[in-house]
């Protein structure tokens, strides 16, 4: 025991305490990540999520950049290139080579119109208007729609529902009752009610979605701000006499973020469908403004013989419903890890 | 128990009372008149007209008339069938969408629990990857193009079904798949997440050493406590199911209320719409009652008191 391991000198090698490559090497903890980073990290592993928000970004990148650059004036009208089949040049295969059948032979649709040189990659809709700028302009119209109406419902469902829970008590108990009572009705028949009276158009539209969609997103946060109140840096800072507002907006926002963020990826798609049901119901958009909803309700009419006029609308109105809804599933999954085994 | 019942019955009427209400002054803000050409009608037309419908009183009398009819059922005159009163108007229609929307209901609950389920069971296997991606899909594709779609393959080009009208039980396939395509996606998606959950508690691995089957621990453990929950999510369901068939019953023209409600919103046949109104939230309130007892009653571990969210 007593004996000591003679170590030779040259063994170790001196360090200086301001070298800081040498220090670093040392080290084994990883980077510290806040928990927005380990959330997108989360969300960047899970596959679906992740291709869903880049088609989402494609989506918004095309309909909204129509606006400076659109394949055809989705408006112009143009009688002699009616109802032609959807033609992408390069592939032949049937449905996407301009041709048609027409009385049960095949005929070049383009041909027959004079117009073999020109292409619309969707085809021209009944009065020769380009079908892919009118999806274009169409999923504009719906998303601005459902952007705004969810900007609406945010801010009221956010703050109705921290008021709710924060207050608790009896002022509490009215507040959820009348939620009860919006909730007793189906939200369409609050929707065509209120776009009666607004009279139809985009911003009633709006009106009508926001003022009945808040309401799952204010019983959310009720219950996490009822929970959160409890913690003990709320009362802390309560003690310190702290401003309710200010502590609604420091400590409980930043706390009720994930929550709400959910919330908006299931809150968009739910405005775009209601949005396209009312359009197609007819008492959404009027022409010559054009939704998803309008087209599809255009694209059914002649389904059984031009069945792309409906194809189209319809699958980029599913496309982004499901991107939406993906997207929803990996945040939530992202946010919270414990939903993830 | 008795207790919870009255005050949630208590609750019931006045939610309906506010709904009729609110409805009764909405439509009293309405722009337009419900006569289609006025500018033709002479003054005492007008009156007469306003007279035979008792839109002469003053509004709080019109609203108290109101009120007193609506207890009794009686939602008033339509105004786009001159003889015909609402409540008679709703009652021979409101047959055909109970019955497409509770087979939509039943079909949708019973399949999605078998797909979810069995995806819950082979988890992370391809069964459970197509369990995902058909309740993704049923969730995203809106019912309406989900209608037409099956009209257009299954009702004219394979010829299996009736493309629309109402007759016997064939007519109503193609609607009950299209508006049971959001119940069952939904319930496949709660029970595979819920059975997931359940399969790893501890109960279930009690149930495992003790030497039960594979079955037996599915059917009568796993199951069962997955399928409980789900009795919150009917009430959205049905939400689901009433809107839905606002447009699916007017592509499959079904003499349901739904269509009728569009119709009259085109008319401005306002009777029609707050009885339609009156008559959609008091089912909503039912099936909200119905499964908050069904639930307390399923799972004793929920007061009675407490809040089902």
């Amino acid at each position: 025991m007593a004996d000591t391991v003679k170590l030779p000198e040259d063994s170790f090698k001196r360090i200086n305490a301001d070298d800081r490559a040498a220090l670093d090497s040392e080290k084994i903890a990883a980077p510290s990540l806040t928990f927005a980073q380990d959330a997108w990290r989360r969300l960047r592993k899970n596959k679906g999520a992740w291709v869903s928000l880049i088609v989402l970004a494609i989506v918004f990148i095309m309909a909204f950049g129509s606006l400076v650059v659109s394949p055809h004036n989705p408006n112009a009208v143009n009688p002699s290139y009616a109802n032609l089949p959807s033609k992408i040049p390069g592939i032949g295969i049937n449905g996407f080579n301009g041709t048609l059948v027409q009385a049960g032979q095949r005929i070049d649709a383009y041909k027959q119109a004079g117009a073999s040189s020109k292409f619309y990659i969707m085809g021209t809709d009944y009065l020769g208007r380009d079908l892919f700028s009118r999806v274009l302009y169409g999923t504009r119209i719906s998303l601005i729609i459902a952007l705004v109406a969810t900007l609406f419902d945010l801010t009221i469902g956010v703050t109705y529902g921290m008021f709710s829970g924060w207050k608790g008590g009896r002022i509490d108990t009215i507040m959820q009752r009348i939620i009860e009572i919006i909730l007793s009705i189906p939200n369409l028949v609050v929707i065509v009610l209120l776009i009666l009276i607004l009279k139809p158009g985009m911003t009633s539209i709006i009106i009508a979605i926001a003022l009945t969609s808040w309401t799952n997103m204010a019983r959310l946060v009720r219950a996490q701000t009822m929970e959160i109140k409890e913690q003990e840096y709320i009362l802390a800072a309560r003690t310190l006499g702290e401003r309710p507002l200010k502590i609604a907006f420091k400590h409980l926002l930043p706390n009720l973020s994930s929550v709400i963020i959910i919330n908006t990826m299931f809150t968009i798609p739910n405005a775009i469908f209601f949005e396209a049901t009312l359009s197609y119901i007819g008492i959404g958009i009027s022409s010559p403004q054009a939704s998803l909803g309008t087209l599809l309700n255009d694209g059914q009419k002649n389904f059984q013989f031009l069945p792309y006029q409906m194809w189209w609308p319809a699958l980029i109105l599913s496309i982004i419903m499901l991107a939406f809804n993906l997207l929803g599933d990996g945040l939530r999954d992202a946010f919270d890890p414990r939903t993830k085994e | 128990m008795a207790k919870y019942l009255a005050k949630r019955i208590f609750y019931l009427i006045l939610t309906l009372f506010i709904v009729i209400t609110l409805t009764f002054f909405l439509m009293k803000l309405l722009p337009g008149t419900p006569l289609t050409n006025q500018a033709k009608l002479s003054k005492s037309q007008i009156a007469l007209i306003y007279e035979q419908y008792g839109l002469n009183k003053p509004v709080w009398q019109q609203y108290l008339l109101y009120l007193a009819g609506a207890v009794r059922g009686n939602f008033g005159t339509s105004f786009q069938f001159s003889d015909q009163p609402v409540s008679y108007l709703l009652s021979s229609r409101i047959g055909p969408s109970l019955q497409i929307g509770l087979q939509a209901m039943i079909l949708g609950v019973i399949v999605g629990i078998i797909v979810g389920a069995f995806g819950a069971m082979r988890q992370n296997s391809w069964v459970d990857t197509t369990a995902t991606v058909v309740s993704i899909l049923g969730i995203s594709i809106p019912s309406f193009v989900l209608a037409v779609l099956l009209q257009y393959y299954l009702g004219l080009k394979l010829g299996w079904f009736p493309i629309a009208e109402w007759g016997g039980f064939i007519y109503t396939v193609l609607p009950t798949l299209a508006l049971g395509a959001t119940p069952l996606a939904e319930s496949a998606r709660f029970v595979r997440t819920e059975m997931v959950d359940v399969l790893s508690s501890d109960y279930i691995e009690l149930a495992k050493a003790k030497g039960l089957s594979r079955t037996g621990v599915i059917y009568h453990h796993a199951l069962r406590n997955s399928l409980i929950p789900l009795i919150t999510i009917v009430g959205p369901l049905a939400v689901n199911i009433m809107t839905g068939s606002m447009v699916v019953e007017n592509i499959f023209s079904i003499p349901g209320i739904g269509e009728q409600f569009v119709k009259s919103v085109l008319t401005n046949d306002y009777p029609t719409i707050m009885g339609l109104t009156i008559i959609y939230s008091f089912m909503l309130c039912v099936v909200l009652l119905f499964t908050d007892i069904l639930y307390g009653i399923v799972d004793p571990r929920i007061r009675i008191t407490g809040k089902a969210n």
